[in-house]
């Protein structure tokens, strides 16, 4: 087939414009100090203790939620292999659906309900149980984390199961492997690139995300996502601001590269 | 191949940095427009509507969230804004910084409505009455719940000695927060001394534990639903959040506390002094004033909405701060760069630990 790199054009023109351009600005303002001269003060400023702190929350943050989804999503997709094309499609469109609902409509929703005179403490009270303190928490930020980025994770494995032909679970049932030995041996490395995409969707978004943390958290939590807003919106500090952004984007890329090392060859998933 | 990939490139570089640069363009030039830069709900659409078919001038009008937002909105420039409603320190800042024009208030036909007091207010913040026409003012202090406070509160001491731990609710915006703290101790919530400041972080350092959240515009709804007994907040806000719920009251601690006056501008930008200063005479008009007061609920500083007022509302503390109760109130004034970098940084620390 002849190759149109012209095609192309639009997604340049869109790379151009909203990416490289204020990617170099970004670099620009992290490179130099308030006055103008050239630093690394700001790039670096991300070991002081505070930063680190928040880094590390965040982190704890991304890898717990990217686990608890990977954990969620995988009993859902093997209970939605087994329905027919219909029923599948159905499951699909509930989970999709919340996601047609503005993102921080559902977040403020959450904090309705986890809140000290919340929806669910009055379900709790009701049934007799004790209420639960879950508002302004890391639990809290945890679970509107997991509630938001979950179908990033379902759809990408899913597709990467769906795709896995029937005869091989077949194959191996008839060579006497049990359903963990299937879902061990074959479903789970034969799903690798849709965990790997569903992983990249999930970690990279929960790392540098800062209105679950601001709404669910109370403002008593910092992720390195607030510290880097608050250096624009309030401190006005846009050379700090900026350095910070640069030192996650790296880190960033540096979890990300013990992922891709090991994609398979050739099959990769996409979302969609 | 490859070379056409990078001229499609390069193309989309320039289409988006014309783009750009054509948005940098100055709206103003055409005509009669004004770009008005306000804090969100501050003024009544209505009014604005009003004040276009009067004059025929057009407004464009833009919202920011808190006085860095509107700073931060300013000074990048993409937008060329005429005329700018901020608060004091802000406002002092931006005076220091020779982006505001000067005014001449003492043109305005309804000037006379705006009460004598709060020109002596601002002058904190602009010495000579130059830049600035007065808006909204108020006071920072205390909203509590009747029902889950015991005694009288009157004084700062609640939200620290740990009676209410995990129902004190403060301001998530760095300077409300530091002044509360810096007044409970009895300093001048201006400190510029390092060591007072450390004593102010130690203070919230210590009372973090025991704080339910730090919230801005949340504060009020959380306690209308009851969530929390103590809360820091704007005058203002307490009055409506009181009409909501009957057992929230009002006060502002006998340590003393922050006076803030919301004022209006007219930046450097601006090339149409006469369209600024009849839209800002025009906000000083009875009808109009009293539009804006009914829209925000806020302490006007229009003498010719206050007097009509009903009596409830004039005796409201929250609405009608008494003189006693200002006396130990200072308005905000800007900080060195020493000072607002020490307390970023120990906000920061805050926040995080």
């Amino acid at each position: 087939m002849k190759k149109r790199p012209w095609l192309a054009t639009p997604y340049a023109v869109w790379v151009a414009g909203f990416t490289m351009i204020p990617l170099l600005v970004i670099f620009q303002y992290a490179l130099t100090s308030r006055e103008g001269a050239f630093t690394l003060a700001n790039v670096m400023a991300i070991f002081e203790p505070v930063h680190l702190k928040a880094l590390l929350f965040s982190l704890e943050i991304a890898v717990g939620c990217t686990i608890i989804c990977i954990l969620l999503s995988y009993p859902l997709v093997m209970a939605m292999r087994r329905l027919n094309m219909g029923r599948q499609g159905f499951t699909l469109f509930i989970l999709i659906l919340p996601m047609w609902m503005n993102f921080i409509l559902r977040i403020l929703a959450w904090q309705l309900i986890l809140s000290n005179n919340g929806i669910l403490n009055f379900i709790l009270q009701k049934a007799g149980l004790l209420p639960l303190s879950l508002a302004n928490t890391g639990t809290a930020i945890m679970i509107g984390v997991i509630y938001d980025y979950l179908p990033y994770m379902v759809l990408p494995i899913f597709n990467a199961v769906a795709e896995i032909d029937e005869d091989l679970v077949e194959a191996a049932r008839d060579l006497g492997a049990n359903s963990l030995t299937v879902f061990c041996k074959v479903i789970l490395p034969l799903s690798v690139p849709g965990l790997l995409s569903g992983i990249v969707m999930v970690f990279v978004p929960s790392m540098t995300s800062f209105v679950i943390a601001d709404v669910l958290g109370g403002g008593k939590l910092q992720l390195i996502g607030n510290v880097i807003e608050q250096e624009f919106t309030k401190s006005a500090n846009w050379n700090m601001g900026s350095g910070l952004s640069v030192s996650l984007m790296l880190f960033v890329l540096i979890s990300m590269a013990f992922t891709t090392k090991n994609e398979t060859e050739g099959k990769s998933s996409s979302i969609w | 191949m490859k070379k056409r990939v990078w001229a499609a490139l390069l193309a989309g570089a320039i289409v988006c940095a014309s783009a750009l640069a054509g948005g940098c363009a100055k709206e103003t030039e055409s005509g009669e427009t004004l770009t008005v830069f306000n804090y969100g709900e501050y003024l009544d659409p209505e009014a604005i509507e009003m004040f276009t078919e009067e004059t025929g001038i057009k407004i464009l009008y833009e919202e920011a969230v808190t006085p860095e937002d509107l700073y931060t909105k300013y000074k990048s420039g993409a937008i060329e804004y005429d005329l700018l409603c901020t608060s004091d320190y802000m406002l002092e800042k931006l005076i220091q910084e020779g982006e505001l024009q000067e005014i001449d208030t003492s043109s305005f036909e309804h000037i006379g409505n705006v009460g004598e007091r709060y020109f002596e207010f601002s002058k904190s913040f602009d010495p000579e009455n130059k830049y600035t026409l007065p808006y909204f003012w108020g006071t920072v202090g205390i909203l509590y719940n009747k029902d889950k406070v015991k005694g009288e509160i009157d004084s700062w001491d609640v939200l620290f000695n740990g009676d209410y731990a995990g129902e004190v609710i403060m301001q998530n915006s760095m300077r409300d927060s530091y002044l509360v703290a810096l007044k409970y101790l009895g300093y001048s919530l201006n400190t510029t001394a390092p060591g007072e400041l450390k004593e102010a972080q130690d203070l919230l350092l210590a009372q973090k534990p025991d704080v339910q959240a730090y919230l801005v515009d949340e504060v009020r709804e959380e306690m209308v639903a009851e969530n929390a007994a103590v809360a820091v907040i704007y005058s203002g806000e307490a009055y409506l959040a009181h009409d909501y719920n009957e057992k929230l009251e009002y006060a502002v601690p006998k340590e003393g506390s922050n006076l803030w006056i919301d004022a209006w501008g007219v930046t450097k930008y601006c090339d149409n002094m006469d369209a600024a200063q009849k839209f800002l005479d025009f906000l000083c008009r009875e009808d109009v004033a009293q539009m804006n007061y009914e829209y925000i609920y806020y302490s006007t500083v229009n003498d010719a909405v206050v007097e009509n007022m009903s009596a409830e509302e004039k005796e409201n503390g929250a609405l009608i701060p008494p003189e006693e109760v200002l006396a130990d109130c200072e308005v905000l004034k800007q900080l060195d760069q020493e000072t607002t970098d020490l307390m970023n940084e120990y906000w920061k620390e805050l926040k995080a630990d």
